[in-house]
């Protein structure tokens, strides 16, 4: 009897620029349904692995594996179709647009609208359901008619997990949700993203400690390009290795 | 009741039929009446060309203003679709076939679309600046093709035809030209109706993400490489329609029509009249067609007051004239709009001067340089001036300057009363 494949599966990973090897042989598997924090210290290679999974870069060696299938070098697109999606550390949305666009235009692949051009956006309930769904859900209904451009940067960091949300994909990869935030900000970010990864596998990069060791089921820690360490967060925080190479005397 | 309908978010109902269509009625209604109030054969043939252009510079902004694609060879599409459509009339007229002028446009849609496929597939498959200069090396490509390849671009004299020769039903022979300015009214309606319903589409929606942002465009599953080549090709499709439509009404399609010089004018049709919007490359076409036939008519220098104008719109107003009407519009709804008219026309008489005082100065230069052997003796509007004498010059220099001076200042003063007007308040009324 095999058990059931991990959500996502990275085995002996690399990725090389010129000379240098950003990450070095990674190895991890968060299985489905779990909430996987990746910590390290600046530099570790955390946003490349986020890359390499996500298919902005091709990896230089080893595979990742979604549902067991491997999609290692495969366009971000194709990605993201097999329901994987991510969000972006720095905040990636489309400026010009409203905010109630961009959400609808991030539901349409997945609702099978692709690349219609016979059919009026404006009729598409079921793409007019979600986005109302995903606003409510990020707190932005209010705002539906502004130019995501001109929202206020907590506005705009939801609308980036609203974005990351609104195509229904199983497996979410955030890059750093809580960076820049207020306590307050990062309270209400941290209990959005609590419900949207209910029913979810989650990946996450995160520099906050608290919102690490309050959302995470599982914590790795890069350093380096390696991981030195996977477990709960209990184990973690007791890691002598990761003390000495990361936490230090934040936790101590 | 509930907090959506406050709200007012997008319901999916229409908005009524006039509120939908309204527009469309009026454009419509405008298009059928225009050669009954401007009936001289001048303004038929000007407002034929209009229309053609209309169509072209809209599929110029599929690219540009929908999916922010700068392409350089748009023209190749229109020339292509033309030769196409001269083609097929003179084999038709050849074979005897029974077709009517009316749907030759088709091939020269066909022809653009198929030309959009191929060199959309290598154009697309980059985006940005590499993009832009595999356009404009499809271009001198295609142009270098058509002095070369005579047969089918007839060399420098180009291809004719005669859209008398074919099948006419209902008695259209398409003879006298006011017959051809309503064939292509006819299909500026329908091209700009397809290509306004495409931008409400997934796939109109998806082109203005790749505009905003091919990168993420990508991570909510799109590939841009697609969204370029579709837009690319379907905007291949519409300038071939306005290619062939150009065919039938000219009679005749010659290399120039798909060289560098059309190229650029679509750009500076869409540029003048507003990138982005539906309504900007209207204007823009209008406009540039308009001041094409009056000023070639007025100076010989008529596309260095083009480039003047292009320079000034691009750095004064780059959201173009529909960008600065739609300025205007929460003006209108505050009803605040009177306090900035007066700064307006403060701003507009020196800049009318400046413009005068320039065109003074390019007209006597022009005459000194280009027109030596004619003497310093010309004309400058209504008045008779001499070239080498030092009055004009220095009338025209302080216009220049003066105005130029003067409308700065009445333009800031102008921004000033356009922010505090938007300042006010919303309910605010003028007394009665």
């Amino acid at each position: 009897m095999t058990p059931p494949s991990p959500a996502l599966e990275l085995i002996n990973l690399r990725k090389s620029f010129g000379a240098m090897e950003i990450i070095r042989g990674v190895d991890l598997a968060v299985p489905s349904g779990e909430r996987h924090a990746v910590i390290g210290p600046n530099g570790a290679g955390k946003s490349t692995l986020f890359h390499l999974v996500s298919g902005r870069f091709r990896p230089t060696a080893g595979s990742i594996r979604l549902r067991g299938e491997d999609i290692s070098g495969m366009a971000p697109e194709l990605i993201n179709r097999r329901g994987l999606s991510r969000s972006f550390q720095v905040t990636n949305i489309f400026p010009r647009l409203t905010v109630w666009e961009n959400v609808r235009c991030a539901t349409l692949w997945s609702l099978g609208y692709k690349y219609s051009c016979w059919r009026n956006v404006e009729r598409l309930a079921d793409a007019r359901r979600r986005t109302e769904e995903i606003l409510t859900e990020i707190n932005l209904i209010e705002r539906w008619r502004t130019p995501a451009g001109v929202l206020t940067y907590a506005e705009q960091r939801a609308l980036e997990i609203g974005l990351t949300i609104a195509g229904d994909a199983d497996i979410l990869l955030l890059d750093e949700p809580t960076a820049g935030m207020s306590r307050n900000e990062t309270e209400r970010v941290v209990s959005l993203i609590r419900k949207v990864s209910e029913r979810r596998t989650l990946l996450m990069i995160e520099h906050d400690m608290g919102v690490v060791f309050d959302l995470a089921d599982r914590i790795s820690v890069l350093v380096y390009g390696e991981i030195i360490a996977t477990g709960a967060p209990e184990q973690i925080k007791a890691n002598a290795a990761v003390q000495e190479a990361y936490l230090g005397a934040q936790v101590a | 009741m509930s907090a959506a309908d406050s709200l007012d978010l997008p319901s999916g109902r229409g908005e009524g039929l006039l509120a939908t269509y309204g527009a469309w009625i009026a454009a419509a209604g405008a298009l059928a009446v225009l050669p009954h109030v401007f009936r001289s054969g001048l303004a038929v043939s000007t407002m034929s060309l209009m229309g053609i252009m209309i169509i072209f510079a809209l599929s110029y902004n599929m690219l540009l203003g929908q999916t922010g694609l700068l392409s350089f060879g748009h023209a190749v599409f229109f020339g292509l679709g033309g030769f196409l459509t001269v083609h097929m009339m003179n084999a038709a007229e050849g074979a005897g076939v029974r077709l009517p002028v009316a749907l030759f446009p088709l091939a020269g849609g066909v022809a653009g679309l198929a030309f959009g496929v191929i060199f959309g597939a290598v154009s697309t498959r980059r985006a940005g600046t590499a993009f832009a200069m595999i356009t404009l090396g499809i271009a001198e490509l295609v142009s270098s093709s058509a002095l070369i390849l005579r047969h089918f671009f007839g060399g420098e004299a180009g291809v004719t035809t005669d859209r008398t020769g074919l099948f006419h039903p209902f008695g259209l022979t398409f003879g006298p030209q006011v017959q051809v300015y309503y064939l292509i009214a006819a299909w500026c309606f329908v091209s700009a109706a397809a290509m306004y319903a495409l931008t409400r589409t997934p796939f109109g929606r998806i082109c203005n993400a790749v505009r905003d942002n091919p990168e993420r465009a990508c991570f909510i599953g799109y590939s841009t490489r697609t969204v370029r080549f579709l837009a690319f090709s379907l905007s291949g499709m519409f300038a071939g329609v306005a290619g062939g439509l150009a065919a039938i009404d000219f009679e005749i399609v010659n290399s120039a029509q798909l060289g560098a010089a059309q190229s650029g004018a679509v750009i500076l049709m869409v540029y003048i009249g507003g990138v982005g919007g539906f309504a900007g490359p209207i204007i823009g076409a209008i406009l540039v067609t308009y001041l094409q036939a009056t000023l070639s008519d007025i100076t010989d220098v008529w596309q260095l007051y083009f480039g003047l104008l292009f320079i000034g719109m691009v750095m004064f107003a780059p959201e173009g004239i529909a960008g600065l009407l739609a300025r205007q519009q929460p003006l209108l709804q505050r009803g605040q709009l009177h306090r900035v008219v007066p700064f307006y026309l403060l701003a507009l008489l020196p800049g009318l001067a400046a413009a005068t005082g320039l065109s003074l100065i390019i007209e006597m230069t022009n005459q000194l340089t280009v027109h030596a052997p004619d003497g310093p003796a010309m004309a400058f509007g209504y008045v008779r001036i001499n070239a080498n004498a030092f009055l004009p010059w220095l009338i025209g220099a302080t216009l220049f300057l003066g105005g130029t001076w003067l409308f700065l200042r009445a333009a800031r003063l102008a921004g000033d009363a356009y922010d505090g007007a938007l300042a006010a308040p919303r309910t605010q009324k003028k007394p009665a």
